[in-house]
C-alpha cells in the first residue's frame, strides 16, 4: 500500500467450482426442511441477537448454501438458539437446528482437518 | 484450443479491408507505452509491403480516451473525429487506420450513429464549419492497423526470417491473443472474427507458426478499464482484472502474450511487475514474468528487425529468453545504448553541443 498508494481488490465472484458445500449438504441430509427457506427474512427480523449485533440468519442460510463457509463460521456461534424464528417462518423450516446442525458440521469439519 | 466451432465463427465475420493507400493516425499514449511499436508499423508497410501510408501532422487525439474516462461529452468527441476525416478529406486519402483500439471503437461508433441518425451528422459537420470551416467525407474503409498486419500477414510470413517455434524442441510456442475490448466488443461485425473469438491476432499467429492458448477468461478485460486506472484510488480494481487473467492463463504455460490495444500490453506488462511486489507471484516459466507484445512488435521480431530498434528494451518483462528460445539474435551490449541508429547519434551530438 505504502509503495503503489493501492492495493489489489480481492473478488466477489462466487466460485461453485473452489467452494465447499460440505456444510451445506450436511444440513440438507439431517434436516430436509432447510430446502424449503425462500430467504424471507422473517426470521432475522425478530432474532433478538440481530437486534443488538450484525448477526443474520437469512445471511447465514445463503452463505452456507453458496459454500462461503468462513464468513458463516464467524457468525454462528452469536445465535442463542431461543427459536424465536422457528415461530414466524412461514414455511416451517427447523431454523434452529439448522444452527445446530451447522455448528456440528463445522466441528466434524475440524475434527476432519485435523 | 477448440478449432472447429471457432472457425465457423471466424467465417462469419469477415470484413473488408483496402489494398493500399492508407491515412494513418497515432495513438496519444503508445508512443510513451511502446514506443518503436508505431514506427516499426510504418516501416513494415513502406519498406516491406511497399504501401502507401500517410501521416497528417496535424492529426490530434480523437478524444476517446477523455469520452471513456467521461470528461469529454460526445458532440466534442464527434467534432474531433469530424476534424480528423476533414484531414484526411483534404490529403486525399479515403481509407482511415487508427492504431488505437479505443479511436478505432469510437471512430466506429461515431459512424454508426451518423448512419442511423443523419441529423447528428449534420449538427456535427455545421460545429465544424463553425470551429474550423472544414469539410469532410466518410471514410470510404476503416480499419485497424493490426486489420492491416492481418491482411497481409502471409506476405510477412513470406519474407519473415524467424518463426513463432522453439529452436530447441521445434515446438510451436504458445501465444496467448488479447484482444482490445473497443475493437470488437461494441461491434462485433467490425473487427475480424467478430467479438467472442476474434482472429485478428490468432490468424497472425497461427500463420507466423505459433499456437493460439484458448483459455476460460481470454474475453476479460486487461483492467485499464480507463477509470479504474485513471483515479488512483480505482486502481487495486485494474490490477485484480490483470491478476485474474494471469492465474487463468498459467496453467496453459504460455510462452507471451500478444496484444493489439495501447493500454492492454502497458497493464499486462507493468502490473506484472506491481502483483510480483505486492505478492511475490511470477506467471511464467522459471520464476520469470510472461512477455508482452504488440502486434508490430512481433511483426517486426518475425521479419528479422533488431530488437532494441522495436523498443523491447522498454517492456517491464525481460523479452530476452524468449529471442533465446526462438533463436533471435540480439546485442546485450545495445540494449540501452541510443547509438545504433546514425540519425539518433546525431541528435545526440547536436543536443550536447547546445546545451
Amino acid at each position: 500500500m505504502d509503495k503503489f498508494g493501492f492495493t489489489i481488490s480481492k473478488g466477489r465472484q462466487i466460485d461453485y467450482d473452489l467452494n465447499d458445500r460440505f456444510i451445506a449438504e450436511y444440513i440438507f441430509e439431517h434436516e430436509p426442511s432447510f430446502r424449503l427457506c425462500i430467504e424471507c427474512g422473517g426470521c432475522s427480523s425478530t432474532c433478538s441477537t440481530g437486534q443488538f449485533t450484525l448477526f443474520s440468519l437469512r445471511e447465514l442460510h445463503i452463505l452456507i448454501k453458496r459454500g462461503e463457509n468462513d464468513k458463516a463460521r464467524q457468525n454462528i456461534r452469536k445465535c442463542m438458539l431461543c427459536g424465536k424464528c422457528m415461530l414466524v417462518c412461514p414455511r416451517g423450516v427447523n431454523t434452529r437446528n439448522v444452527v445446530l446442525l451447522a455448528r456440528q458440521a463445522f466441528q466434524k469439519e475440524n475434527e476432519h482437518a485435523v | 484450443m477448440k478449432i472447429d466451432g471457432k472457425r465457423a465463427i471466424w467465417s462469419e465475420y469477415q470484413k473488408d479491408i483496402e489494398e493500399d493507400h492508407y491515412f494513418y493516425v497515432r495513438s496519444c499514449i503508445r508512443q510513451n507505452f511502446f514506443p518503436g511499436s508505431e514506427v516499426a508499423f510504418l516501416r513494415i508497410m513502406r519498406d516491406v509491403l511497399k504501401k502507401d501510408v500517410y501521416e497528417h501532422p496535424c492529426h490530434t487525439t480523437c478524444s476517446g480516451i477523455g469520452y471513456h474516462g467521461d470528461v469529454v461529452p460526445v458532440d466534442t468527441a464527434m467534432t474531433v473525429v469530424a476534424r480528423q476525416f476533414a484531414l484526411m478529406t483534404e490529403a486525399g486519402y479515403k481509407n482511415y487506420v487508427p492504431s488505437c483500439i479505443t479511436s478505432f471503437g469510437l471512430y466506429t461508433e461515431i459512424l454508426e450513429t451518423w448512419h442511423h441518425f443523419p441529423e447528428v451528422e449534420e449538427r456535427v459537420r455545421k460545429h465544424l464549419r463553425n470551429a474550423t470551416g472544414r469539410e469532410f467525407n466518410i471514410p470510404g474503409n476503416l480499419a485497424h492497423a493490426s486489420d492491416i498486419i492481418y491482411k497481409f500477414r502471409k506476405e510477412i510470413a513470406a519474407k519473415a526470417k524467424y518463426t513463432l517455434v522453439n529452436k530447441e524442441t521445434g515446438e510451436p510456442l504458445k501465444v496467448v491473443d488479447h484482444i482490445g475490448c473497443h475493437y470488437s466488443k461494441m461491434f462485433p461485425s467490425k473487427g475480424v472474427g467478430g467479438a467472442e473469438y476474434p482472429y485478428v491476432l490468432a490468424g497472425m499467429i497461427e500463420e507466423w507458426g505459433g499456437e493460439v492458448i484458448d483459455y476460460p477468461e481470454r474475453r476479460h478485460c486487461c483492467g485499464f478499464g480507463f477509470r479504474q486506472y485513471l483515479v488512483q484510488a480505482n486502481r487495486g480494481y485494474s490490477v485484480a482484472c490483470s491478476r485474474e487473467k494471469f492465474e487463468s492463463m498459467k496453467p496453459f504455460k504460455p510462452d507471451m502474450i500478444l496484444t493489439n490495444c495501447p493500454g492492454c500490453p502497458m497493464f499486462l506488462d507493468r502490473w506484472q511487475y506491481v502483483i510480483n511486489e505486492m505478492e511475490g507471484t511470477t506467471y511464467g516459466q522459471n520464476g520469470e514474468g510472461i512477455p508482452v507484445f504488440t502486434y508490430e512488435e512481433l511483426a517486426g521480431l518475425v521479419l528479422g528487425f533488431d530488437p532494441w530498434d522495436l523498443g523491447l528494451q522498454m517492456h517491464q518483462i525481460n523479452v530476452e529468453p524468449l529471442l533465446d528460445k526462438i533463436g533471435i539474435e540480439y546485442s546485450p551490449e545495445k540494449k540501452f545504448s541510443l547509438n545504433t541508429d546514425p540519425a539518433v547519434s546525431k541528435v545526440k551530438h547536436f543536443a550536447k553541443a547546445v546545451y
